[in-house]
């Protein structure tokens, strides 16, 4: 074998890199959507990586639905510290109270779909022209005909007939005043890479990706964590069980699995061999089979 | 994190693989993906609940596969593939990405567009029609995009009571019209896409077949020398400055290397200025590497401080790549605007916009027979011509058979921002 060769995660780390200093390259004022998430964690890896001994030149906005685990706040305020980032915070609650979103009732409520007039308010009151994800396209059916460089229009809306060929590594960032992009650094990689990745590079992760006891309920199918957010229904008896996060997102609709893995290699070894995508514990996704591609027109992540 | 058992190494022995797959669902592709994805497992239970809830709802006899990869409403509506979708799945010694690609005549500007980054490309051949236009047609866009490694599996064998004799008519066919072409290194499988004969395990029913399997050659072709490590090219991306006091005076180029190897202390040249330095340092995250090589990022630091921005390229002194104003291109037409002669246009190339004319249109190609269209110079959507064209600034490129990255640019329509047209450079 040619001693010229990167094994895959590298190739996908610098593929990674690649389009990240491409972004600050062409766009004014871009910005890294940042969730807590393990998949923001690594994007938050990979700009550090893109741009050191410099600083990360863009600053980082968190949607925040106001239903988070304590934990993933607590995570997200160190790591800024230690990158000395810019963080942003977009609030679901003040669009709230401002009356541009409306709750949803009822037992199954959740703020996932509001995130996305949050989004698009905050990327035009900081006039961001380019919008950073940790999307990847094995997630979800939708994502996997999205582009690095998503073209979004005046209203922040997916267009997904009439997207811009994307081809080699060219990326094609140029648009009219008033359009904006949405960039998808990690768009090659697989829940495992990710999480390979984590190893490979000791990168600090939230302890709720790791197996832990809390109380939970089953609902269609899903462990939801019980907080102050959910209503717990007639027929649901809360349990203590061991379980991990596999997503990290808003309380009401991120599911737990049951599991033991308690350290990262366990971690892997369970994404091995697991039968579920990660996405099927999250009950957003569940709602239509197009749930994905719907939100995604209206400017979701 | 402990340190036990787990082998970090291990992940570095595995590769990644970039292959496209064209065709049309009579040519039994999606079967064909499905069945790779279903026996390497990453077909997750929730998918398969949720395609096989879709099928039965339909009316559909048998789950249809084909949902797996239409991942557009209008796509599931219409049971067509309207765009490239990305699949990916991993053995213990891969990680494939598949660009999964129509394969009908509308859509070349899809197939074009899945086979830029491939490293291979699955042809599929029905064994009872054998070569048909849409085979040459995919062959010739492999061939075009320099797609180093094709595999044409003859597929739905079962149907011709996998017979020797239909297989090998149909290799020598291939190899006939491909003979015409630059292709690199061809295979040829009979497969069963349906029933998995030579997918995943061997068939008993080709006894007379001493080849791989597809999985086999998927796992085991070698790539590592598909990547260009003679002509050192570093375009650069963006400047890091960080402004700090522990690092005062850095200056690096942050870039991606497009061909070649670079190492410290190599004598290099700054295009367009044409001034020379040497290399100080090549770095990741503040490491100092020993040798850099495509297809990495990184940071080159020089010895001397000369003005090199983004779109520069860093080049080894002694091999350097063409420089000129006037560029011949074969150019796959991506709009429904047909491309204008005389037309102004931006180029994307490297690092690298400029503005362009488009001189000349010197011909067409007809890609169902592999013939030139000397008296039509339309060019139209999914079409296909070599062009002439007038940059406003000199580029920095390398004929595209040598050089995937350097070869290749973009034209960007200046009204509507539009990717319009995709280059390769003659």
């Amino acid at each position: 074998m040619s001693k010229y060769y990167l094994n895959h995660l590298r190739e996908l780390e610098s593929e990674s890199m690649f389009v990240i200093r491409e972004v600050a390259a062409q766009f004014e004022n871009p910005v890294l959507m940042f969730s807590g998430g393990k998949d923001s964690i690594v994007m938050a890896h990979l700009a550090y990586k893109a741009f050191y001994p410099a600083k990360i030149p863009f600053p980082f906005l968190h949607v925040d639905t106001g239903h988070n685990f304590d934990e993933t706040i607590r995570f997200r305020d160190a790591l800024m510290d230690k990158l000395g980032v810019n963080l942003i915070v977009g609030s679901v609650q003040e669009s709230i109270d401002r009356g541009d979103v409306v709750e949803e009732k009822g037992p199954n409520a959740s703020r996932n779909s509001l995130q996305t007039v949050t989004l698009l308010d905050s990327l035009e009151k900081h006039k961001f022209d380019a919008a950073m994800g940790g999307a990847r396209r094995d997630e979800e059916k939708a994502r996997a005909k999205e582009r690095f460089f998503s073209h979004r229009d005046d209203f922040g809306q997916w267009d997904p007939k009439n997207q811009r060929p994307e081809l080699w590594n060219i990326f094609n960032g140029k648009k009219n005043m008033g359009e904006h992009f949405r960039i998808f650094p990690i768009s090659n990689w697989t829940e495992m890479d990710i999480w390979q990745y984590i190893v490979l590079e000791d990168i600090a992760i939230p302890n709720l990706y790791l197996a832990h006891e809390r109380e939970v309920i089953e609902r269609d199918g899903v462990l939801l964590a019980t907080s102050d957010f959910i209503t717990i229904r007639e027929n649901e008896t809360p349990e203590m069980k061991m379980v991990r996060f596999r997503t990290i997102g808003d309380m009401t609709c991120t599911g737990a699995v049951e599991s033991t893995a308690a350290n990262l290699e366990d971690i892997v070894q369970e994404v091995a061999s697991t039968r579920i995508t990660e996405r099927g514990g999250r009950s957003d996704d569940k709602r239509s089979e197009t749930a994905m591609e719907d939100r995604k027109k209206q400017g979701y992540f | 994190m402990s340190d036990n058992s787990f082998n970090k190494e291990d992940y570095l022995n595995m590769e990644l693989l970039r292959f496209t797959t064209a065709g049309s669902v009579d040519d039994g592709k999606s079967t064909l993906i499905g069945r790779l994805l279903y026996d390497s497992k990453s077909i997750f239970e929730d998918q398969m609940e949720t395609i096989e809830e879709t099928s039965k709802k339909r009316g559909e006899e048998y789950v249809n596969l084909a949902l797996l990869t239409d991942g557009l409403k209008a796509e599931r509506e219409q049971g067509i593939t309207i765009d490239v979708a990305y699949r990916y799945f991993a053995t213990p010694k891969r990680k494939f990405i598949i660009a999964d690609t129509p394969g009908h005549i509308q859509y070349t500007r899809n197939m074009v567009t899945g086979a830029s980054t491939a490293n291979l490309a699955i042809i599929l051949v029905d064994a009872r029609k054998g070569v048909i236009e849409q085979t040459k047609r995919h062959t010739f866009i492999a061939s075009l995009l320099q797609i180093p490694h094709v595999v044409v599996c003859v597929n739905k064998m079962d149907l011709v009571d996998f017979s020797e004799e239909a297989f090998y008519k149909i290799k020598d066919q291939f190899r006939d019209f491909a003979s015409k072409m630059d292709i690199p290194d061809v295979h040829f499988i009979p497969i069963s896409a349906l029933l998995g004969d030579n997918v995943v395990d061997r068939s008993e029913n080709t006894d007379w077949y001493e080849g791989p399997t597809l999985m086999y050659l998927l796992e085991n072709i070698h790539i590592a020398s598909d990547q260009n490590h003679i002509d050192a090219r570093f375009p650069v991306q963006y400047v890091v400055r960080p402004f700090r006091h522990d690092f005062p005076d850095y200056r690096g180029y942050a870039g991606r290397i497009a061909s070649g190897v670079f190492r410290p202390g190599d004598e290099v040249m700054a295009l367009p200025s044409g001034f020379t330095s040497k290399v100080k340092a090549i770095e990741i995250e503040g490491e100092a590497l020993d040798e850099a090589f495509s297809p990495q990022s990184v940071i080159m630091r020089l010895e001397d401080e000369i003005d090199i921005s983004r779109g520069d390229m860093i080049v080894r002194v002694g091999n350097q790549p063409e420089v000129s104003q006037d560029i011949q291109a074969m150019v796959c037409w991506m709009n429904e605007k047909p491309l204008q002669p005389r037309g102004k246009y931006t180029i994307k190339h490297t690092s690298k916009n400029a503005r362009c004319m488009v001189k000349e249109v010197q011909y067409k190609m007809d890609i169902n027979n592999l013939t030139r269209m000397e008296d039509d110079k339309e060019v139209n959507l999914n079409d296909i011509a070599k062009i002439t064209i007038r940059t406003t600034e000199p580029l920095f490129f390398d004929d595209y058979r040598q050089n995937r990255i350097t070869g290749s640019f973009v034209l960007i329509d200046e009204a509507t921002n539009n990717t319009v047209g995709a280059g390769m450079i003659v």
